[in-house]
């Protein structure tokens, strides 16, 4: 048995059937073919998974496909803008905040949901907000200073304006 | 890691939900952040799900003829951000950021967390400590259910097979009234290895309450009474953590020996009582 979904993800409309046990990361992944959403634990623990569903940080391998009908999605893919990096994005290429590379979507998507609701964090803000979000490479002091750029960036812009 | 297959229902009403919960081996999907996990193991395989994330009204937050109403679908990040909540009982704000982290906290549910009754869960203590009631609706109605006759075992509630929790309902503390939640977090999962939430009223009732130290959380009466109606001071203190835990099984896992989990929980305790001073 299959359920018709609805969504947006980076402001594109999809309109699929899915079984329901279908998680929505691999929706993104194997359906949609957005393989920037990475599945690393599988277990809701490491983060590597980080979308905003709604615009709220959320690990998509613990939400069934279902569940995300009539949703807006926005994956690590829907972050930059007319060729444009994302401040964070560009935070973590400037201050080296990323070795590997496999949790960076996952930190990235998730920092983005703190800096909407914080726009200028305290290092203990990032390091909180960032605690579901796991860099197996231990780069973490990197990843907060990149965070750090990206906030000072958009402030600055915000001025600008 | 994929779930069992399974029938999936979206319903819109509360009465829907009852309805469908009459069919058996059926489970009420809301944040699903302790269930799909639990299905994506296997240790858990519904036949059927049934998504209240689409009754309208269920993720309220209000305050009612002197209570406080979170509806059972407000996540823990609802609650955290409130107002109300922040302004009436910070103890809700405090312990809603000690759970798991930030993307759980924005599906995650209290609805959910109550009924799945994890013996480590944080929501439990909070309740507890609050003096909450639990309502329930089933084919019978409405009824509610005293925090402190909710939790009845490992994973266990008094919740019957067909009923949904619809609303947490707290009463409003008197002016005055001090609170806190103290938790020692497993470093990854977040979930407590010992914790303790603590309500001083201001005519100095205390409600204590622990989570992650027994099969189920619960309220420590032998710790209340020590310090109930007493001034918080030095000897009240060590009088309250010695007579904590008294007769409680504490669980043994491997993080966490029983010695070891009894001391953080009494040393959790004393945290609490000096922060409510």
């Amino acid at each position: 048995m299959s359920t018709r979904i609805h969504v947006t993800v980076n402001g594109v409309e999809y309109s699929h059937f899915v079984e329901p046990r279908l998680l929505l990361v691999n929706y993104l992944r194997d359906v949609l073919r957005l393989t920037g959403t990475h599945v690393g634990c599988d277990t809701s623990s490491c983060g590597a998974c980080t979308i905003h569903v709604n615009g709220k940080a959320t690990k998509c391998c613990t939400m069934l496909a279902v569940q995300a009908d009539g949703c807006q999605i926005t994956t690590i893919e829907g972050l930059s803008h007319n060729g444009e990096l994302h401040p964070l994005q560009e935070g973590f290429n400037e201050c080296h905040g990323l070795q590997c590379g496999f949790c960076t979507p996952g930190m990235i998507m998730t920092a983005a949901d703190l800096l909407q609701h914080t726009p200028q964090p305290t290092e203990q803000d990032i390091r909180h907000a960032l605690e579901g979000n796991f860099c197996r490479c231990t780069g973490y002091h990197n990843i907060v200073k990149s965070v750090q750029y990206a906030a000072k960036k958009i402030s600055e812009a915000a001025v600008v304006h | 890691m994929i779930p069992a297959t399974f029938e999936y229902e979206k319903v819109t009403t509360v009465d829907e939900a009852i309805a469908a919960l009459s069919n058996d081996d059926t489970k009420i999907l809301a944040g699903g952040h302790s269930l799909i996990p639990a299905m994506k193991l296997r240790l858990n395989r519904p036949a059927k799900l049934v998504d209240i994330g689409g009754i309208r009204g269920l993720k309220d937050i209000k305050e009612e003829d002197g209570e406080i109403v979170i509806g059972a679908a407000a996540s823990h990040a609802d609650i955290m951000y409130h107002t109300l909540i922040r302004h009436h009982l910070p103890l809700f704000t405090e312990g809603a950021a000690m759970i798991g982290d930030m993307q759980v906290r924005n599906h995650g549910t209290i609805g959910g967390s109550l009924a799945h009754a994890d013996p480590a869960a944080d929501w439990p203590a909070m309740v507890l400590a609050a003096g909450a009631a639990i309502e329930v609706q089933g084919p019978n109605g409405r009824r509610r259910i005293p925090a402190t006759e909710f939790f009845t075992g490992l994973f266990s509630t008094a919740l019957e097979p067909n009923e949904i929790i619809t609303a947490v309902r707290i009463p409003v503390p008197a002016n005055g009234a001090k609170s806190t939640y103290q938790k020692f977090a497993q470093p990854a999962s977040r979930f407590a290895l010992a914790a303790c939430a603590v309500m001083r009223f201001a005519d100095g009732k205390t409600n204590i309450a622990f989570t992650g130290v027994g099969e189920n959380a619960f309220r420590d009466t032998g710790a209340e009474q020590a310090i109930t109606g007493k001034a918080i001071d030095e000897n009240t203190i060590n009088a309250a953590v010695n007579a904590a835990l008294e007769g409680v099984t504490v669980m043994s896992d491997h993080y966490a020996s029983e010695a070891y989990r009894k001391h953080l929980a009494k040393v959790y305790l004393k945290k609490a009582l000096m922060m409510v001073k």
